[in-house]
């Protein structure tokens, strides 16, 4: 009883009451409103029981196509039967481990750089923990060393595959994109004239041809005996293309920072490169977070285009999974379902830590 | 607008030594000629203050000193060094002359602090804890250690102004240019940067100062240099220039800012 007397003076009400009241104000305060939110309540009650139904209620987890065909809702069976295959795609069954401790190993520097932003000390860590983890995870998948027996790279797939190609993709393509930026913005006619070129060709062109490009067409431009992985080589193409559209988004932030900066870094005697690295970029590109995410996202989603160079990434391995036993071929939407939930939970989280980070680079740093 | 009571001290005679000279400098923008034909002798502790009207080449002159503006033709040498197209050149003129901003030009991403020790650290190479001492002795003289923790957006004008100030002393520079740094500055404010100023002037410091702040003028310049349309109309002392102005161009100017 003592405590409740220190409660700070709120609305006057229960909350039932107040709860009403805001309804009232913000669902019911006009005709228009009223039928909108009444609408509005009848597609959410008419949508949304019936897939809670399919996907937990009707549904089944056991791994076989005899309860599948029992249930009327989901069959999560698939996808349970199929774990292993739409995770790891054609890896070596007994070997599995291997990718699953590179992911591991992968996820936890990935957390652990983005963490930088928050534990300063963890900074200095980063690069030592990319040269180090990189080995690793390269060691891990292909073995050949230390008694592990080897894997070439186009029995790599599942998720393994798709967090690789991205992560590497990003990591390359980050500061390729930053050179690009910079030289279309260079006095010097070449470098200028380069990169323009580069961008706009690599922009107009989809995804899927330079993929095509770098596995059909690259082949056969090297001289007889010379090859060049064909994983690498989707490797390199979304790495080049990826560059590209952060080559623009880049540009635009180093546009909206004031001439001023330039011209005090100019005037402390700076150089070029140490302008931009000490002053320019940590400006220019604080404001394009939300653009560059927007870009990594989307190249993330991307990598599920080498499936059609015959690499079985994500996506591709969950149809792998379908065709594997024509019994389970119906079974495809609770196989894509399952796809996009890893898709979406790693989109949304890359969405997230990009909000986190704009607001903890902000504290302080009032204009 | 003066900031006479700041110092007792008189100001040093400067030395015959000539730190900055111009000679026939020209300068154009497509077909707008900025600069016609500069020729102007800094020598070295001398304090000079350029007014004129707008659009008259005054902060284009002093821009040009630092090689923020390229000229096209005439010679230009400050501290000995020509400045030319020579990256080397423009990089060791750079190191000795600094530039304070009409808008500042703090970094906004860097506290005080690390607005101050950027240069001495990576230009200079200082060590850093003597780099964090120089820009604390430097922030107390500007009268305002205590903000080195904040970040520049926290700060009012006066005192971003003053922190610039303090930013280009700790390159620990043998030439200042002043490029009409209190003109963005509320009326309040103008005072705690010109008193500054006056310090620093009556230590020696070689200034060259774009300015319409005919007090200071009238207090620390050893010359004067009128400029219109890109021309350095009229120079002298400041007794001379203000008490017996030349031609018609320098009467009409101080009319005009002097009036009100």
């Amino acid at each position: 009883m003592a405590n409740s007397l220190k409660l700070p003076p709120g609305p006057v009400g229960s909350v039932g009451q107040r709860s009403v009241i805001w309804v009232r104000k913000n669902l019911f305060n006009s005709w228009l409103n009223s039928i909108l939110t009444l609408l509005a309540i009848a597609f959410v009650l008419w949508i949304v029981p019936p897939i809670i139904e399919w996907a937990f209620v009707n549904s089944t987890f056991t791994p076989t196509i005899e309860a599948c065909r029992a249930v009327s809702g989901a069959c999560w069976g698939f996808v349970n039967a199929n774990l292993r295959l739409i995770l790891f795609g054609v890896y070596p069954f007994d070997q599995q481990w291997r990718p699953l401790l590179a992911m591991i190993v992968l996820g936890g520097i990935i957390v652990a750089s983005l963490a930088g932003v928050k534990y300063p000390r963890m900074q200095k860590l980063i690069i030592p923990m990319w040269v180090i983890g990189i080995p690793v995870i390269a060691i891990l998948m292909w073995g050949g060393v230390l008694g592990l027996t080897y894997v070439q790279n186009s029995a790599w797939g599942g998720l393994p595959l798709t967090l690789i190609l991205s992560t590497i993709g990003i990591v390359f393509a980050f500061p390729l994109g930053l050179l690009l930026a910079l030289g279309r913005q260079s006095n010097m006619p070449a470098i200028k004239t380069l990169s323009v070129v580069y961008i706009e060709v690599i922009r107009g062109v989809p995804l899927i041809t330079v993929l095509f490009m770098a596995s059909v067409m690259f082949p056969l431009f090297l001289p007889d005996g010379v090859s060049i992985d064909k994983l690498l080589r989707a490797q390199i193409g979304i790495i080049l293309f990826t560059a590209a559209y952060l080559a623009e988004v880049f540009r635009g932030g180093l546009q909206a920072v004031p001439r001023g900066q330039f011209e005090a870094g100019d005037s402390l005697g700076l150089s070029y490169w140490q302008s931009m690295r000490l002053i320019i970029l940590p400006q220019a590109l604080r404001l394009v977070i939300p653009p560059t995410v927007n870009s990594f996202i989307s190249m993330f989603k991307d990598t599920t285009l080498v499936v059609i160079i015959g690499l079985f990434d994500l996506l591709g391995a969950v149809k792998l999974a379908l065709r594997s036993d024509p019994a389970w071929t119906r079974y495809y939407v609770e196989g894509y379902v399952f796809a996009a939930a890893i898709f979406f939970l790693i989109c949304y989280s890359m969405g997230r830590y990009s909000a986190y980070l704009e607001k903890e680079l902000r504290k302080g740093e009032r204009r | 607008m003066t900031a006479i009571n700041s110092a007792n001290k008189v100001a040093p005679s400067p030395s015959d030594e000539d730190v900055i000279t111009i000679s026939k400098a020209n300068k154009w923008y497509g077909n707008f000629h900025v600069l016609k034909d500069i020729d102007l002798t800094v020598r070295k502790g001398e304090r000079i203050v350029i007014c004129g009207p707008s659009g008259s080449g005054k902060s284009t002159l002093i821009r040009c000193l630092n090689r923020l503006e390229a000229y096209q033709s005439g010679e230009i040498t400050v501290d000995g060094i020509l400045l030319g197209d020579d990256v080397k050149n423009i990089e060791a003129v750079r190191r000795e002359v600094c530039m304070v901003f009409q808008h500042f030009n703090l970094f906004p991403h860097m506290t005080v602090l690390e607005n101050l020790t950027l240069a001495p650290i990576w230009v200079r190479k200082t060590p850093k804890k003597e780099a964090i001492a120089l820009a604390m002795h430097y922030l107390e003289r500007v009268r305002i250690a205590e903000q080195a923790h904040k970040y520049p957006g926290q700060l009012s004008g006066g005192q971003q102004q003053r922190v610039a100030i303090a930013r280009s002393l700790c390159m620990q520079p043998k030439i200042m240019l002043f490029d009409e740094p209190t003109s963005a500055l509320d009326p309040e404010m103008v005072k705690e940067v010109l008193d500054v100023m006056v310090e620093l002037a009556k230590e020696g410091m070689t200034m060259l100062c774009v300015t319409h702040e005919m007090g200071f003028a009238k207090e620390v310049a050893d010359r004067v240099v009128f400029m219109d349309a890109g021309e350095i109309v009229e120079m002298g002392e400041p007794h001379d220039f203000f008490d017996n102005p030349k031609s018609d161009r320098t009467k009409l100017f101080l009319s005009q800012i002097l009036s009100h």
